[in-house]
């Protein structure tokens, strides 16, 4: 038997790049308008298309208010299926003993009678629709547009994908608060000058830098890592599973690395020092599940920059890999692959696994599960 | 169905798209009958930029093809080379699936304890994930109802409520609720969502004026004719077949996957069901099994010949282990660990584990934290599963119980107290599968993972599944049950031992248990064990050995408080294990005191390297 040289279960790195074409998909829910068109020019804020999503129900218990039979609603009806009311509106009306006795009910909103049943005594109103908007997200050019359904951004940029991340899409423009990758964002470095940005931090962002920064009103951070219980403080819940973007806590969270005090890669932090005071996009959603999606920040720039694109589908970890080690004990260390033994190894739980050699920045060689090493794209 | 007969089968591949990870095994006909051959796995492929699951079942089977030099793969993508030619191609092709997410339902009915209990369970049984179970009863207003139904995206929904020939009024309420929120099919708005209806009969007319059009309605027979009948067959057959018509054709790359396989697409949990129903079938007894994933917590009970699954959609060793965390409390997990490190750093690391859910633990640490998070996500797993498996609610044989006059409230509130009807004394096997468990660097590490997330009592046998291919032996059995059988029992059921767990509680050092075994070379075996002591007895695989058991006090091994039990004992990979830590099984509450015991257990069975626990205890004295 033979193993191959590449592993195939790698665990593909975090897009990081100066420059690439990142195209946007930007869906209607539901089937709607189009409001660009192919080559237009569109701003991060540009509502690109539109629809109206069915309104509330209202289901109203008219038989049991007006004090009679369900089979005999249709009788008592003052609206039929189909027909609009307004607010307040009397839908059904109930008269006896020469209107000494006058039950009505009335319509809680604007809308449409949906259905009336004689088997429960039940209507329901439906409330009017309501518009949803999408925005492009990212400035950029219209370059396919799906009928109905929306439409693809294309922008040229720096894109950093992170690990994690909490809140929906935004977009401020750059502002680089710390010297080093690895210094901790503190609240003392937040200030007025923050409203309206994107604030990029080091190796850990604080609770009190979390907080000031939402009372200053910063549209976002993009830093290193976070302790997990300062994250569940400042959400106000603990997150169970990873499926985020909906939080609303004032502004967009993205960690690049980890949970915990973990320097920022070098090349992310590079990348957001050489773009501070560009206007970026970012988003805070993450699900981890195959596939999965990260969280991002997108920075259009016109820069000229000759860094090669790299295919889409990378081919896995090879010797010379550069690689970050994503779990104890070297968690969020820096190193290149020397060697990827075809035998399997017995590692210290006693697990016989694929294995790599690492040489860690430093010179140090350690041996690490092949499933616990995350590509760095160069 | 396949081209080539059962009996002239020579190579059969089965896969299992799973949330992370597509698993494929091979199989092959040798002289002594069906044999697992060799695995391959790769990452699923349903998300950007792949979007075709095909593509993450081709690289799988890639890795089998270059271990084996066997070809598998047809040119040009075209699927799988069959039938078989000596050595490339196979005879069967057969697969599971539970990528993005799995069969995701809503269920709904009217008494939350009763039809809509009944329907949760068929769904389940079906191999679904409940995203929520909506009843008049659940506590939530009409309005809010309607949020939640509005909400979520479901693959299905199944509408249950009313026995037939009752009233049909509050059935089609329910129905009305449903229009109203029309909920949205989770794979995009191009095709009608699915309804089963499984409810009053009578009130069928109605429902299908109020319903058909808006959804694909499909009508099936009450899943409560009566109260005292729970009917969930017609339900979960129909789920089924949905689950391939409408779900699997709108799963990326499905439509092709379909035309590749000879069977239809079973859910990965379905698959894993029959084979724990199986195990039951051929050893004639009470048996629970766990499917503990990377997602989502499975758990089995084939209890007096009832069959119920219970899925904990957000209990799972890697994407949910941190709603493990939020369900159990980090204190739950902390307790199983012998060595101290802070709630911050504990936190932290699964936090990581979520975020990089592919990652494995490298350190004996890591591992025991690991292994403590899936404890917690078996017991609180088993707990969601114990308020399923309980008695039909509203049967008349119940009221029998009440006083005269009684209130159909009162039956309720009395049957809150009844609970489940599993006892673990009467339950003799307990299987596991996942990837945790056939990961484990020891057996013995499995055996007390189950021990302590189920806490058996009593005499039990405890099985594993050797490099999870559970799921697959069961899609493979609906055509080649000869084939599926043999290898389960060669090559993928790990016979781990039999744990001996005397229930009561006593003081450090009293005297719980006396035994006596008798091995088949006519040795005789003396052992003696007191309260908070475990033990490990050498057994082989395939050895059986006649015990005597005699409790002392008030401790029962199932015959009674001081009764004894004479019993066949069944070695396995770990072989006895007798657990004198009593039942209820209470850890110190004093932490010092706590990883002291947690130690001298782990060395008692041997259960993680001498030399590392040593040092663990260096580190704190």
């Amino acid at each position: 038997m033979k193993v191959s040289q590449s592993s195939y279960a790698y665990t593909p790195g975090l897009k990081i790049k100066r420059v690439t074409i990142v195209r946007k998909e930007r869906k209607l829910p539901i089937p709607g308008e189009v409001l660009v068109k192919k080559g237009d020019k569109v701003s991060f804020d540009t509502v690109v298309a539109r629809t109206y999503v069915p309104g509330d129900p209202y289901i109203l218990k008219v038989a049991r208010e007006l004090g009679i039979e369900p089979e005999d609603l249709p009788f008592y009806m003052l609206k039929k299926k189909g027909d609009r009311v307004k607010k307040g509106e009397v839908v059904a009306r109930y008269r006896a003993l020469f209107g000494m006795i006058n039950r009505e009910c009335i319509s809680p909103t604007d809308g449409v009678i949906e259905d009336v049943s004689s088997t429960t005594g039940r209507i329901i109103v439906r409330g009017d629709p309501k518009p949803v908007e999408i925005k492009a997200y990212v400035s950029g050019k219209i370059v396919e547009v799906m009928p109905k359904e929306g439409v693809v951004v294309e922008t040229r940029g720096a894109f950093v994908q992170g690990i994690f991340g909490v809140g929906g899409e935004t977009n401020g423009e750059i502002k680089v608060l710390v010297d080093s990758p690895s210094d901790v964002l503190e609240a003392d470095m937040i200030d007025e000058d923050c409203r309206g940005k994107i604030l990029i931090g080091g190796s850990l962002v604080t609770k009190d830098a979390l907080n000031k920064a939402i009372e200053f009103g910063a549209r976002g951070i993009v830093v290193g890592g976070i302790k997990d219980t300062d994250l569940m403080e400042v959400v106000g819940y603990e997150i169970g599973v990873a499926i985020t973007g909906h939080e609303e806590i004032g502004l967009t969270l993205i960690i690049t690395e980890g949970f915990g005090k973990m320097a920022m890669s070098r090349k992310a932090f590079e990348i957001f020092k050489e773009f501070e005071g560009y206007r970026a996009a970012m988003n805070g959603a993450t699900q981890i599940r195959a596939g999965v999606i990260r969280p991002e920040v997108v920075i259009p720039h016109e820069k000229k920059i000759s860094e090669s694109e790299l295919p889409e589908l990378e081919e896995g970890i090879r010797p010379g890999t550069l690689v970050r080690i994503i779990r104890e004990p070297y968690f969020g260390q820096i190193g290149r692959v020397v060697s990827l033994p075809i035998e399997l190894q017995v590692i210290e739980t006693e697990s016989k696994v694929r294995v790599a050699e690492v040489e860690l920045e430093g010179g140090k060689r350690v041996v690490v599960p092949r499933a616990n090493l995350e590509i760095i794209e160069e | 169905m396949p081209k080539t007969p059962l009996d002239q089968m020579k190579y059969i591949l089965a896969t299992d798209v799973g949330s992370t990870t597509t698993k494929a095994r091979f199989f092959k006909k040798t002289k002594e009958g069906w044999r697992y051959v060799i695995s391959g796995e790769a990452p699923t492929t349903v998300e950007k930029p792949y979007e075709d699951v095909t593509l993450g079942v081709r690289n799988a089977v890639r890795e089998v093809e270059e271990l084996t030099g066997h070809k598998l793969l047809a040119p040009g993508g075209k699927g799988i080379i069959m039938p078989s030619r000596s050595n490339e191609g196979v005879d069967l092709y057969v697969t599971t699936s539970s990528a993005g997410g799995g069969l995701q339902m809503m269920v709904a009915g009217l008494i939350r304890s009763m039809t809509a209990e009944s329907a949760e369970r068929a769904a389940l049984g079906a191999g679904a994930i409940v995203m929520d179970v909506i009843a008049i009863d659940d506590g939530r207003e009409i309005y809010q109802k309607i949020q939640r139904i509005r909400h979520l995206r479901p693959d299905m929904v199944l509408l249950a409520g009313g026995t037939d020939g009752g009233n049909i009024k509050d059935v089609v309420e329910m129905a009305e609720i449903l229009k109203a929120a029309q909920p949205k099919p989770r794979f995009g708005v191009s095709y009608k969502l699915p309804v089963v209806y499984a409810g009053n009969k009578d009130a069928r007319r109605h429902i299908k004026e109020l319903l058909d059009g808006i959804f694909a309605l499909t009508i099936v027979d009450n899943i409560r004719p009566t109260l005292e009948e729970e009917n969930t067959e017609p339900a979960r057959r129909s789920i089924h077949e949905l689950f391939m018509e409408h779900v699997m054709a709108h799963a990326p790359g499905y439509d092709k996957l379909m035309k590749w396989t000879d069977v239809p697409i079973m859910p990965t949990p379905a698959g894993e069901g029959m084979m724990m129903q199986l195990i039951a079938k051929v050893f004639n007894c009470n048996v629970l099994g766990v499917g503990l994933g990377g997602a989502t917590t499975n758990i089995y009970s084939i209890y007096d010949g009832k069959f119920v699954r219970s899925v904990s959609a957000n209990l799972g060793m890697s994407y949910s282990i941190c709603n493990v965390m939020k369900e159990a409390g980090i204190e739950n997990i902390m307790r199983w660990l012998p060595f101290e490190k802070s709630e911050d750093d504990i936190r932290n690391r699964l936090r990581n584990k979520m975020i990089r859910p592919t990652t494995i633990p490298q350190t004996l640490e890591e591992l025991m934290i690991e292994h403590a998070v899936a404890r917690e996500a078996i017991r609180l797993g088993f707990e969601h599963h114990k308020t399923l498996a309980r008695p039909l609610r509203g049967a008349k044989r119940r009221k029998g119980a009440l006083w005269e006059g009684a209130e159909i409230s009162d039956v309720f509130a009395l049957e809150e107290i009844y609970g489940t009807y599993i006892k673990m004394m009467n339950v003799k096997i307990i299987a596991g599968t996942g990837g945790l468990l056939s990961h484990a660097p020891r057996r013995v590490q499995s055996m007390l993972v189950l021990t302590d997330g189920f806490r058996p009592e009593g005499v039990t046998r405890m099985f594993q599944d050797s490099v999870f291919m559970m799921p697959h032996l069961g899609v493979l059995s609906t055509v080649h049950p000869k084939a599926a059988w043999e290898i389960f029992d060669r090559d993928c059921l790990v016979r781990l031992g039999t744990l001996i767990a005397p229930k009561g509680t006593g003081k450090p050092g009293e005297r719980v248990l006396d035994l006596r075994i008798e091995m088949p070379d006519g040795t005789i075996l003396k052992e003696s064990i007191n309260f908070g002591e475990m033990k490990r007895i050498e057994l082989p695989e395939g050895v059986e050995a006649e015990a005597l058991l005699e409790p002392r006090g008030h401790f029962d091994l199932g015959e009674g408080p001081g009764k004894k039990v004479e019993t066949k004992v069944y070695g396995g990979v770990v072989g006895i294990i007798i657990d004198a830590r009593g039942r209820p099984l209470n850890l110190p509450q004093d932490d010092k005191e706590r990883r002291r015991k947690l130690l001298e257990w782990f060395e008692a069975l041997d259960a993680y390297p001498r030399e590392f626990l040593d040092k663990i205890r260096e580190e704190w004295t």
